[in-house]
């Protein structure tokens, strides 16, 4: 609560917090919520603009080339960016984290040999990587989260091993190992804690660029199945009609940009609060 | 000086040969190749024929090793549709792809290093902020999405600039804006960041007190030192513009190695696919190889690690 408290000094983060909850509320709960069915096609109703009347009823953001309401389906369409966005984020904190520690904790074969890993991940771009294995293995939910989730652990283990390479040497770390503590013991209940706070902030601006990423994948039809709405998926549709129809895919693309811009603006200041250090570790 | 370049050389060495693993498993993780490469409707007998043909039925470890061998030859197999060496395909593309990355690389820098540096000198001040939002907008757009409305402006509503293909410097406009962006972002923010850090130190204050002109004292003193940790995200940028080329060069319909493997991923041709993996991770190693020379030059101390 102080916590929170104290994150609330700072007007503009607060406001991108609550914009987060928003989100991520609609992406729980948003489909029982619609104003009209996201999927229902109504071709009498086809590309209406923004805020568009049809018998009474309003289209707050128009409707796409099927006459499908698309604020309907951007509040939807907010599940698959959010699932992926945490979940992936998830596969790839843990990952990064539990390499991370085994590296900074025993800097000898298997230490350098995860820090070589990092450096091949890194000489691969990542967005080539996941086409190319999301080619490979076929578009799916899960191999969406799992191949984002794989391919962005390297920030994690970078910003681990260095907190546990200073940490390992701290007097109460020894102590623990001279009192006869196992391994893994010390590393979960003394270096994990220490590192948790440079975990969350990496988390929580990681977020923000797996949505992104999710989104580019959906615009090249590599992310979920096209019946399920995505942002990405939508703007990808709405590029044909661009010329007479502006809005098709400049809602989506909106949507995007308000969710990231909320993201960042948390993740900066919980860095800000946490981890001020972190400001040289992007990239 | 020579010694730690020889370290980090070998070491470039042993990370090509890792992704020359990775490129490898790339087209088994899934399995038998032989389905990947087919059209879906391909016979038992054909895809048999097809597995013996390209050697996918013989021991791993014996794939590998031939792999390898014809990949040190500059042979990374041949295109099935074109019927052309792969890394030939490949190389004809990248004078392309090097002009728009180079080109947003150059626009991202113009853009960078001047706002942030005037951010950090006059911290707080209206450019300042302007620099702050600037970085938060490139970061938070989807650069597709952007690339989307730039078309729909600059072409389609002004016809100013061609819409797509390569066709002279006004097709280098719009794809190198949407790939600079994000780039743009991250070098601001964190030039400016490790500008302010600087400008605080001791030295810093030193030189000032000595009574040095400030236009020195920023520019041969503070951005020499705040240099080295933008040098670093510089080389993984090179990473993210190679990368985001994949969907700038398919929106722009832009004859570069992104279009070429989006296309090498919908025609099945594979061997394509792990020739422009190779290629571009490759081109990032030697990068990061030059960024390491520079951080030799930059900063004396680790000329003798």
């Amino acid at each position: 609560m102080q916590f929170l408290k104290r994150f609330a000094r700072a007007k503009l983060p607060t406001l991108g917090l609550l914009i987060v909850v928003i989100v991520m509320v609609d992406a729980l709960v948003g489909r029982w919520l619609t104003p009209y069915d996201p999927m229902a096609q109504n071709i009498m109703k086809r590309l209406m603009p923004p805020l568009g009347v049809d018998g009474g009823r309003l289209h707050l953001l128009g409707t796409e080339a099927l006459g499908r309401d698309i604020l309907s389906r951007l509040m939807v369409g907010a599940q698959v960016s959010m699932l992926v966005g945490f979940a992936s984020v998830l596969v790839s904190g843990i990952v990064g984290v539990a390499l991370g520690m085994i590296a900074g904790y025993d800097d000898r074969r298997i230490g350098r040999a995860i820090m070589a890993l990092t450096d091949i991940q890194l000489a691969i771009p990542f967005l080539v990587l996941s086409i190319a294995v999301i080619a490979v293995l076929g578009p799916s939910l899960w191999n969406l989260i799992l191949v984002l989730g794989l391919t962005n652990w390297v920030q994690y283990a970078r910003v681990v091993r260095a907190e546990c390479l200073t940490l390992r040497n701290r007097e109460y770390v020894q102590a623990a190992r001279a009192l006869g503590a196992s391994t893994p013991r010390i590393l979960l209940r003394h270096l994990l804690p220490n590192v948790l706070p440079a975990v969350v902030v990496i988390s929580s601006l990681l977020v923000a660029r797996m949505i992104l990423f999710e989104s580019s994948l959906s615009f090249l039809g590599l992310g979920v199945p096209p019946s399920i709405p995505t942002w990405g998926g939508m703007i990808s549709d709405g590029r044909n009609y661009m010329a007479n129809a502006w809005w098709v895919a400049a809602m989506p693309g909106l949507a995007i940009f308000i969710t990231v811009v909320a993201i960042n603006l948390v993740g900066d200041r919980l860095r800000d609060m946490l981890d001020p250090r972190l400001k040289q570790m992007e990239g | 000086m020579l010694g730690y370049l020889l370290s980090r050389l070998l070491y470039a060495i042993g990370v090509v040969f890792g992704v020359s693993v990775a490129v490898f498993f790339l087209i088994r993780i899934g399995g038998d190749p032989s389905a990947l490469f087919l059209p879906p409707d391909a016979t038992l007998a054909d895809i048999a024929r097809f597995r013996t043909e390209m050697g996918f039925d013989r021991p791993l470890s014996a794939q590998y090793l031939d792999f390898m061998g014809r990949a040190l030859h500059g042979d990374l197999g041949q295109s099935l549709r074109y019927q052309e060496p792969a890394l030939r395909l490949v190389l004809e593309r990248v004078p392309a792809t090097l002009q728009l990355s180079s080109v947003a690389l150059l626009l991202a820098l113009l853009v960078s290093v001047p706002l942030a540096i005037t951010g950090a000198v006059y911290r707080g001040s209206a450019l300042d902020r302007t620099g702050l939002v600037i970085s938060m907008v490139g970061e938070s757009f989807p650069s597709f999405w952007l690339s989307i409305m730039l078309i729909l402006i600059l072409s389609q509503h002004f016809h100013m600039l061609p819409a797509s293909g390569n066709s002279g410097w006004q097709s280098l406009i719009m794809p190198a804006i949407s790939l600079a962006a994000y780039s743009t972002a991250i070098i601001t923010r964190l030039l400016r960041s490790s500008m302010i850090e600087v400008l605080q130190s001791d030295y810093i204050r030193t030189a000032r007190g000595k009574g040095l002109a400030s236009g020195l004292v920023i520019f041969k003193h503070a951005l020499r030192n705040a240099a080295i940790p933008t040098v670093t995200v510089l080389g993984l940028q090179i990473g993210a513009l190679l990368g985001g080329a994949v969907i700038t060069e398919q929106i722009f319909a832009y004859p570069g190695i992104g279009r070429l493997a989006i296309q090498a991923i919908s025609n099945r041709d594979f061997t394509v696919v792990q020739a422009f993996v190779m290629f571009t991770a490759i081109v990032i190693v030697v990068i990061n190889l030059i960024v390491d020379a520079c951080y030799a030059l930059l900063d004396p101390r680790l000329r003798k690690g």
